[in-house]
């Protein structure tokens, strides 16, 4: 069931949680290991790079399709995976405004964990 | 420095849904075949390329099986995972292993099997070579990744989906001649466009299907003149990259192919212009698109214009898929590597189906996932 | 009941799903379009949305208008009949995501749609004691009623969350709350079902109504207020109508719970319900206002809060997305893809 794998990254994942470089401020996601980073919680701003319609989907996200993936440019600086959520693929376009919001991803089975992390939509 | 290495042997199974066959009997087949057909020296050595047997068959760790099945039990074995880049490595591999006069005779075998199991595991096993936490947590599958690719290309470089169409086009058009193509029909642009959609913008024709099949190779340090050529591998690299899509700089940039290619083309004194037959990792057509552009063939955003002059076809000046690529031969993912270098070595022989005239110079590039990591291999005649 | 020490609203958040379907639909569906309906339409959670996603959201947005750091908060506590986990709490996820673990604590509330003013009223004695300095309470809820029941017009989602602090640093005071509650079975669960049961007219006079003005009429003797001196009331909303026939008997006119009567467009939120239609009051109230809160949970019981609008509303309010942006976002879906996506399809 995976429970410390999800478990660990809950930060990464709710709140967008990553690193900011001690002595340079580079901020980046996902966290970083090392004494040089200090946890950094980005705003969840950022742009649509690109994004694709899924209609065959891997194990666990059969009941989701059609779904968009996309990479987001976040303010900061990092670029992130995520799917889009709150929009259809006509509502969405290159280079629009997205914001981060904390959606239900799946879960590891029907008894198993609820995953909750990071999706974006289009600023409210 | 090291000594020469020659292939010794090919040999390799139809590609398809081969329900009654089992990744073991495939790899058998193949092998078989190139042992029985050139007598060799003793083999030290098997290496194995699966990229999905663990995933998908509940078997890893399958050269020794393959090994006792063809009588080499006791030699030698690896068994490489490295998703579609894994036959490539296993064919570098033996080559260094010859090179280096570890052994004068090394046998690859590329084996996939993935008919076995239903769509969405298939999905799944091949988004494996994505970023797990960062990448596959959200559902991406490598289809889905291309699609975001080509999305952006269109969209800086204000290409169509149509001008794509020639590449799935060409292919099928060459898997024709091909008796171990998965696909032998002829398709047209408007078939391609008006397909339903798998990925947005990726339609059914322009996405290849993953297949069942084997190919084997016999490395040798002594070369074996067949049809009165003896083909070398003139260079070998191999280059990484990010794993995730999005931690790259330049993501219509596939770096991990540009620089394999540019070390085996170093090492084989030879210039991409000196190619006479290519084959590549190329499920899509953005793939074959973004491969083209890393080679240095065209400048970024133009690759699609190689597709509408009809350089890409078999009589052109960079021709590719000549045996259906992974559209019309099917994508055999870890064992593609090791077809390819079959493929092409019956180029370099002129027993070739689609024929370049007098191909002296191929190459084959293949790599994992959205090129995290890239193998090329320049093979020449003489 | 009155704290020791005085309590108020430090900052307040609402999240309503974009999706509805209208009530027009579902009547199709079952009754061929037959009879009227209960509200115009209702919200829906999309697909990667619950009880955690939408407090998460609405928490987020009390947070800006407060502006205090989340590992400021001394409690994180949410009402619902919804929650995911029956065993584990709804606020776990919800404290961790805002970034208020681990001094903290943390539980699931649940008294039908008054799950949400529960915790709020635990938060006046937290706060009020001195114990701590801020509490996060929230109502939210994914409302499911059995398919072609009368439920199923109004049964909806949405989340509203109240940051309960220190009176000098609201911008809102909570004068005195009056919890009224009996064991009056008008609609209620079974641990191992999956829908409510509903009592049908038993719902109504001596169950709501009855709750309803007794903890109200109770709280306005004990401060000596009469509804002229309130300029806003807000009741919990199964139905755009139960609302407002209380509000007359207890002698409120209409204008004064319009700003608080959110139903008809998004249905009966259940445990956010009265605490959203507080939300969208408090987006138009100005200094001064007396706002009377009075929410109902089934089974039953009703929470009456009297509630003094400050200065700082002003400026507070517009740190965050006011109610009506989130209840004017509308996407319409049809009933069959509400029916996908509420799970009321056998997968087997």
């Amino acid at each position: 069931m995976e429970l410390a794998r999800h478990w660990r990254q809950r930060n990464a994942r709710y709140r967008l949680e990553g690193s900011r470089h001690r002595s340079d401020g580079i901020i980046a996601f996902p966290p970083r290991e090392g004494n040089e980073w200090e946890p950094y919680v980005l705003s969840g701003q950022g742009e649509l790079l690109t994004y694709a319609v899924v209609h065959q989907a891997p194990t666990g996200h059969e009941g989701e399709v059609p779904y968009m993936v996309a990479i987001v440019q976040l303010v900061e600086g990092p670029r992130i995976t995520a799917q889009l959520t709150d929009c259809d693929a006509s509502e969405v376009n290159i280079g629009m405004a997205l914001e981060m919001t904390t959606r239900l991803l799946g879960d590891t089975g029907a008894d198993g964990l609820l995953l909750y992390g990071y999706k974006f939509r289009p600023v409210l | 420095m090291m000594r020469p290495v020659y292939i010794a042997g090919t040999g390799l199974t139809a590609v398809g849904e081969l329900w009654e066959r089992t990744a073991l009997s495939l790899a058998t087949e193949a092998l078989r075949a190139v042992m029985t057909a050139s007598p060799q020296q003793p083999i030290g050595a098997l290496y194995v390329s699966n990229a999905l047997g663990a995933a998908l068959g509940q078997q890893s760790n399958l050269a020794p099986a393959i090994a006792a099945a063809v009588g080499l039990q006791g030699c030698e074995t690896l068994t490489i995972d490295a998703g579609g880049a894994a036959g490539g490595l296993a064919i570098r591999q033996a080559m260094l292993a010859v090179a280096s006069g570890a052994y004068d005779a090394v046998a690859v075998v590329g084996v996939e099997k993935v008919s076995d199991v239903l769509d969405e595991q298939r999905e799944a096993a091949l988004a494996l070579t994505t970023d797990g936490d960062w990448e596959g947590l959200h559902g991406v599958t490598l289809t889905s990744q291309w699609a975001m690719l080509m999305r952006k290309y269109m969209h800086d470089y204000a290409v169509a989906r149509a001008d794509f169409a020639a590449f799935p086009v060409n292919a099928h058009a060459n898997a024709v001649a091909n008796r171990h193509a998965l696909y032998r029909f002829a398709i047209t642009p408007d078939k391609v466009k008006n397909a339903g959609m798998v990925a947005d913008p990726l339609s059914l024709l322009d996405c290849a299907t993953v297949a069942d099949g084997a190919a084997a190779v016999i490395i040798s340090a002594h070369p074996h003149a067949s049809n009165g050529r003896t083909v070398r591998i003139a260079g070998s690299g191999v280059a990484s990259d990010a794993i995730a899509l999005h931690e790259r700089a330049d993501m219509l940039d596939l770096a991990a192919v540009r620089l394999a290619t540019s070390r085996a083309l170093h090492q084989a004194n030879l210039t991409i212009n000196d190619v006479h037959a290519l084959d590549m990792t190329d499920p899509h057509a953005i793939c074959a698109v973004l491969t083209l552009e890393a080679l240095g063939y065209t400048p970024r955003g133009t690759a699609t214009t190689l597709g509408a002059s009809g350089a890409i076809s078999a009589n052109g000046t960079v021709p590719l898929a000549l045996t259906g690529g992974c559209k019309a031969r099917g994508d055999v993912v870890g064992a593609l590597g090791v077809y390819q270098i079959v493929e092409l070595t019956a180029q370099l022989r002129g027993t070739a189906a689609n024929q370049v005239a007098n191909a002296t110079v191929a190459l084959a590039t293949c790599s994992a996932g959205l090129a995290s990591t890239a193998v090329t291999h320049v093979l020449v005649a003489e | 009941m009155k704290p020791d020490r005085p309590v108020g609203i430090v900052g307040y958040g609402a999240y309503v799903p974009r999706y509805r379907i209208a009530a027009k639909d579902i009547s199709q569906v079952w009754t061929s379009g037959h009879g009227g309906v209960p509200v115009e339409s209702k919200s829906v959670p999309g697909p990667d949305e619950d009880v955690i996603t939408m407090s998460l959201e609405a928490a987020r947005n009390a947070l800006k208008r407060a502006a205090i750091a989340p590992n400021d908060l001394s409690a994180v506590w949410i009402g619902s009949e919804s929650h995911p986990y029956s065993v584990k709490p709804s606020g776990t996820v919800v404290a961790e995501a805002l970034g208020a673990t681990p001094f903290v604590s943390s539980a699931d509330f649940e008294f039908a749609c008054k799950a949400g003013t529960e915790a709020m009223t635990a938060g006046m004695g937290m706060v009020g004691s001195g114990m701590a300095r801020y509490v996060l309470a929230i109502g939210a809820d994914t409302a499911q009623g059995r398919p072609g029941d009368a439920l199923e017009y109004t049964a909806a989602a949405g989340a509203a969350a109240m940051i309960i602090g220190p009176a000098a640093e609201s911008l809102a005071s909570i004068e005195a709350t009056v919890s009224y509650v009996s064991d009056t079975p008008d609609f209620f669960r079974r641990a191992d079902r999956p829908y409510p049961v509903h009592g049908n007219r038993f719902t109504g006079e001596p169950a709501y109504f009855n709750q309803v003005r007794n903890a109200s009429q109770a709280l306005m003797t004990q401060l000596g207020v009469t509804p002229s001196d309130v300029t806003y009331a807000v009741f919990h909303q199964p139905n755009a109508r139960f609302p407002q026939v209380v509000a007359k008997q207890l002698g409120f006119r209409n204008e004064q719970i319009v700003p608080g009567l959110l139903a008809n467009k998004i249905g009966n939120t259940y445990s956010a319900a009265a605490i959203l239609g507080l939300c969208a009051t408090l987006d138009v109230a100005n200094p001064g206002d007396v706002i009377l809160m009075t929410s109902y949970g089934s089974g039953s019981g009703a929470d009456a809060y009297l509630i003094r609008v400050g200065e700082a509303v002003l400026e507070r309010r517009n740190r965050a997305p006011l109610t009506e942006k989130y209840v004017t976002r509308e996407t319409m879906i049809d009933y069959a893809v509400y029916a996908k996506w509420r799970n009321k399809l056998v997968m087997g």
